[in-house]
């Protein structure tokens, strides 16, 4: 009550030690939180990178596994190198104009609309399909209904399947970022309505778009379960996606980590290593790339 | 350029609210008309509709007859775009594109709508910046981003980017309410010489500077909340702050409400 009654004259009263115990503790929670959440990621790091880069060299990223066998050393990631960047660069390519479009639609012309409601629940629940599912997916309907034979496209198809939600997603929360008044500038200039999306809205966005986009690749890259299902496993080369098996790196990981062999091992820890690196580069190449479109 | 609107029995709604009642009345060209009133009086909303802006928020329409000389604005076949190139605006905080500089703000009315000589534009730029008084200012510095502008060169800026489609008529909402008195001054001797090619409405909640800028005034006014917006009275400005005819235009003038 001390505080309450102070007359004038009086000092400010000094921190009480309750405070700064308060202060100390409080502190204290957020640098343990915070160590115990780079622990994992740390650690994950260091061990891929010191395991990764003894079976790294030029080698192992340009050589198959043709001709190779579970107990021999030597053979590479190439053909899952070839397999990863194919299956993930079509996911890409049918999924993120369909999800931007998606996010479009949603943003500046459902509003409110029982369509876009529909749509936007869907999205929401392909948000929370297991990969596997959508592997199982294209699996029952491209492979065994249609009758398409197993390809790194069928591959595609699944991972597009997963990166369509996010995506809309993310695109979605950037375009509603977007202040109405630079809608309204360019309506007000005349500019028709596609325009005024194509021209100002998309543009304005786009820095978040790319990012949110990014992650979706980052993630669609290390799915392992639905490619299982949809582009088996090949030793060797296949540069043709859309015939024949194909190898990726996260199946990669998976087929040598499961054999008990050192070599094999010592293999996957190489592909984890090279697919973690294959996205930081796209990453990076993508921060640029949106740093480069904003004037300054 | 200029032309004379012509409005008669407009209805202004947001969804089933009715916003603005049966307004009519004639803004002359080539002239400054100020439309005063206490917030919420529907002044904004009305003046949204003489570009057809109001029916970009869903579930907004409107009624009545707006007259461009001899074309109505709401007429079947007219196209709310092509409305928009004609009847410009400038809005109550400064809008630049972020993404653009400033040049390409400028340019933007005429980029987006599809003009593309290098030339042309240089020279439509040129006279859009000398003409809203911010070329001397920015000559330097046209690539630079236009967000990067001080709130008054952002707001000119905007005027630039709205004359630089050549519209005949410039609607303003509240164009200085978010800036300094300099820069208030800088666009209020602006809008004195656009006038001399334009037919110019300004939104104020200024009586100032309606007294100032304007040659006639129109007073809104609401009954009460959830009312609809009135037309109270329009006039020579010098009327309106001297001698109005509305017992109401008069309380408000002298401050007595709003």
């Amino acid at each position: 009550m001390s505080v309450l009654t102070a007359k004038t004259g009086q000092a400010i009263p000094e921190t009480s030690l309750g405070r700064k115990l308060k202060d100390r503790t409080v502190l204290i929670a957020v640098y343990v939180a915070f160590a115990l959440a780079v622990i994992p990621l740390v650690s994950v790091l260091y061990k891929v990178i010191s395991e990764g880069v003894q079976v790294i060299s030029a080698d192992f990223l340009t050589r198959s596994m043709n001709g190779i066998g579970g107990r021999d050393a030597g053979g590479g990631v190439y053909h899952s190198i070839v397999g990863t960047l194919e299956q993930v660069a079509l996911a890409s390519a049918m999924s993120i104009p369909i999800a931007v479009l998606t996010a479009v639609y949603l943003v500046e012309y459902g509003q409110g609309k029982r369509l876009a409601k529909t749509i936007s629940f869907f999205v929401d629940v392909m948000t929370g399909i297991p990969s596997i599912v959508a592997g199982l997916f294209v699996l029952a309907f491209w492979i065994l209904v249609l009758g398409f034979e197993v390809s790194g496209f069928a591959g595609a198809l699944a991972l597009g399947v997963l990166m369509i939600p996010t995506v809309v997603r993310s695109a979605e929360e950037m375009l509603k970022l977007v202040p109405n008044e630079l809608r309204e500038a360019s309506y007000a200039l005349g500019v028709p309505r596609w325009r005024t999306v194509m021209k100002v809205v998309l543009p304005t966005a786009f820095t978040g778009i790319v990012t949110g986009i990014m992650l979706a690749v980052a993630r669609v890259m290390g799915e392992t379960a639905p490619l299982l299902l949809t582009i088996w496993v090949t030793k060797v080369i296949n540069f043709n996606a859309f015939q024949g098996a194909q190898s990726s790196l996260p199946t990669y990981i998976w087929e040598q980590a499961s054999d008990p062999n050192q070599v094999a091992v010592a293999r996957a820890w190489g592909a984890a290593l090279t697919l973690i690196f294959i996205i930081m580069v796209l990453n990076i190449g993508a921060r640029l790339l949106a740093r480069r479109t904003s004037i300054r | 350029m200029a032309k004379r609107i012509e409005v008669s029995g407009l209805n202004a709604y947001y969804g089933g609210f009715l916003a603005v009642e049966d307004v009519s009345m004639t803004i002359e060209p080539r002239s400054v008309t100020a439309f005063i009133g206490p917030s919420g009086c529907g002044k904004s909303t009305f003046l949204r509709t003489l570009n057809r802006m109001h029916e970009v928020i869903p579930g907004a329409r409107v009624d009545g007859k707006v007259m461009l000389d001899d074309q109505d604005l709401y007429g079947d076949k007219v196209d709310p775009v092509a409305v928009r190139r004609v009847v410009g605006m400038v809005f109550q905080r400064p809008n630049p594109f972020p993404t653009m500089s400033i040049y390409d703000n400028v340019a933007a009315g005429l980029k987006l709508n599809g003009v593309k000589g290098k030339s042309e534009l240089d020279g439509i730029v040129e006279t859009s910046l000398k003409g809203a008084n911010l070329w001397n200012e920015v000559k330097d510095r046209l690539p630079k981003p236009g967000a990067g502008l001080s709130g008054g060169q952002q707001q000119r800026l905007c005027i630039a980017r709205a004359i630089a489609v050549q519209p005949q008529v410039l609607l303003m909402d509240e164009p200085c309410s978010a800036l300094d008195p300099i820069s208030t001054l800088a666009i209020e001797d602006l809008i004195a010489q656009l006038k001399s090619q334009y037919t110019i409405v300004i939104v104020t909640h200024n009586m100032q500077q309606a007294a100032r800028v304007s040659d006639r005034t129109a007073f809104f006014n609401i009954a009460g909340t959830g009312k609809p917006g009135k037309l109270i009275e329009l006039d020579e400005t010098s009327k309106i702050f001297t001698n109005p005819t509305e017992k109401a235009t008069e309380d408000y003038i002298t401050g007595r409400f709003g």
